[in-house]
């Protein structure tokens, strides 16, 4: 048995190095697998459905793949399509590959695996408790559940085996664990469930876990009970080191990683040098969990915003900064309550010391003299216009707040006009939860089509 | 001497929106076991101001790295969290003083 799988990026939209990937093609995979998104980049996202990286970027990276894929017509998968994997975002995805396929022309057979859930089912099995939380998540409701803006459960192997068992030439997963993406050819093939699943998170990022991470490209070849991480692009090493030290990367726990239905057990893995340069690994434990269970991601809208930014050089001022904003927020606090009726509850006014601490916040140890302080003012508020409302009115007092009664007004720099920005409706991820389902396939669907 | 001139590298990332990843690169044993000697869960609970039973504490022997995993001080993106991908929180460790 030889599978070999090709991750040519970490994640699609950031580039990868294009020779790498001919050179990858040359060692004639039998799939080319690419993430296309994470949480990592915040709530937004999900919150609108909406794809982090740029549209033209994303067409121009996935055409190179397309044509890979024409070359040697083999399947080509991406996951989390769009960053979050709202069925939105997968559509949007879908719409990129339908124009690439007509300025190709190319005739290709596409699965759409969709992840969106709908919030009354979610809701259904919370009343059912049929929701269980996971590590450190948050209290939820009916009604956090029911004012969701987007739900995505995480698809897995199963899921994507049911995808590429369709044999379309390319699969458009929504919302999929990073490591299920590789790990599902291989295991449709008979390699071990561990082996797939250990490979599935070493080569999740591309090239992370390799001397070289920015070169994007990694070839994975497994045997039945092992596999081997090869590296791809010039000047690039990969050695047991830098494989195993990925499993700590972005993982709250470093031996363990829990996956749809069950979890991976790297404890006893053993990481070998090969003489041809690859890294063979073996030894990772798969346990069964005796109920298939789902992870979902779910944002909400926390409110709205809006942001202030002024500069403060004045040496005097950088050296009562706390004081200063302090009467700031007071005096705006009364004209807020006298002339917009908005009690002090229903809003709140952030100040963000850059240079100073906008950083660490209350966590921040160092104390520093700067040489001059960027204000950062964000107001958060139930809705658009009391944010706008408020900004205006902090407007003339974070230009002209003086600390000292009876002298001439002191003027503080804005760097930009108009001074005051509204950021829209500010989302929030309020599920860490898991959800039993009796099918694998309970909670998602599949769509396909030709072109 | 500070944290930072004694290990190779300190990385934080989120683990999820919900928790927080630290890792403490060392290059030899002799540093990997002075900081599971020095960085216990009390000091953790002290700089990130974190109940210490919230602390998970990874030592792994064969890297010379030592994870930290602690909840996230303010969920990840919501309107009280100042960094996003969890960049700088080890910056807290990386310039703590060390005897």
């Amino acid at each position: 048995m030889n599978i070999k799988v090709l991750v040519p990026t970490g994640a699609l939209g950031i580039t990868y190095c294009k020779k790498a990937l001919e050179r990858g093609l040359k060692e004639k995979p039998n799939i080319i697998v690419v993430d296309g998104g994470s949480t990592d980049s915040g709530p937004a996202y999900l919150g609108k459905g909406k794809s982090k990286y740029s549209r033209s970027s994303t067409k121009s990276e996935w055409k190179t793949l397309m044509v890979a894929r024409e070359q040697l017509k083999i399947p080509l998968l991406i996951g989390s399509a769009g960053t979050c994997g709202t069925d939105k975002t997968v559509d949007w995805f879908l719409e990129i590959t339908k124009e690439l396929a007509k300025e190709l022309n190319q005739n290709i057979k596409i699965t759409l695996l969709k992840c969106s859930q709908s919030k009354k089912n979610i809701n259904k099995a919370f009343l059912s408790k049929n929701l269980s939380p996971l590590n450190n998540a948050p209290k939820i409701s009916s009604k956090k559940i029911i004012n969701c803006t987007n739900i995505v459960g995480l698809a897995g192997v199963e899921q994507i085996t049911e995808a590429i068992n369709t044999k379309a030439d390319i699969i458009i997963c929504g919302r999929s664990t990073d490591a299920s993406l590789i790990a599902s050819l291989p295991i449709m093939k008979g390699v071990d469930k561990a082996i797939a699943w250990h490979a599935g998170k070493i080569g999740e990022c591309g090239a992370f876990c390799t001397t070289n991470p920015r070169s994007g490209v990694i070839l994975i070849s497994f045997k039945k009970n092992g596999f081997f991480i090869k590296p791809v692009s010039n000047n690039t090493k990969v050695t047991p080191y830098t494989v195993s030290a990925h499993m700590v990367y972005e993982n709250s726990n470093p031996f363990t990683l829990i996956e749809p239905g069950g979890h991976l057990d790297v404890k006893k893995a053993i990481y070998e040098r090969q003489k041809d340069g690859s890294v063979y690994v073996t030894g990772a434990n798969w346990v069964k969990d005796n109920n298939y269970k789902i992870k979902l991601e779910g944002t909400y809208v926390e409110g709205y915003q809006s942001i202030s930014i002024v500069l403060i050089r004045d040496e005097t001022y950088v050296k009562n900064i706390k004081k200063w904003s302090k009467q700031v927020e007071n005096k705006v606090k009364k004209i807020v309550e006298s002339s917009l009726s908005l009690k002090k509850k229903n809003y709140k006014i952030q100040f963000r010391f850059v240079g100073k601490n906008a950083t660490l916040g209350s966590l921040e140890r160092k104390k520093v003299k700067p040489n001059e302080i960027g204000v950062l003012v964000v107001v958060t508020a139930k809705k658009q216009y009391e944010c706008e409302e408020i900004s205006k009115i902090l407007n003339p007092l974070l230009l002209h707040h003086s600390l000292f009664k009876n002298t001439e007004l002191p003027t503080f720099s804005f760097p930009l006009s108009p001074p005051s920005f509204n950021i829209g409706k500010k989302y929030a991820f309020c599920l860490n939860h898991v959800i039993s389902v009796k099918n694998p396939m309970d909670i998602f669907k599949l769509e396909k089509y030709s072109i | 001497m500070r944290l930072k001139e004694l290990v190779k590298k300190i990385r934080s990332k989120n683990a999820g929106p919900f928790l927080l990843t630290i890792d403490i690169f060392c290059s030899n044993k002799k540093t990997f076991e002075t900081i599971i000697q020095k960085i216990t869960k009390l000091e953790i609970s002290k700089l990130y101001k974190i109940p210490k039973k919230q602390i998970e504490i990874f030592p792994i022997e064969d890297l010379f790295i030592v994870k930290i995993t602690i909840p996230r001080p303010n969920i990840q993106g919501s309107s009280k969290d100042r960094d996003l991908h969890g960049a700088s929180f080890g910056i807290i460790l990386e310039e703590l003083k060390i005897k």
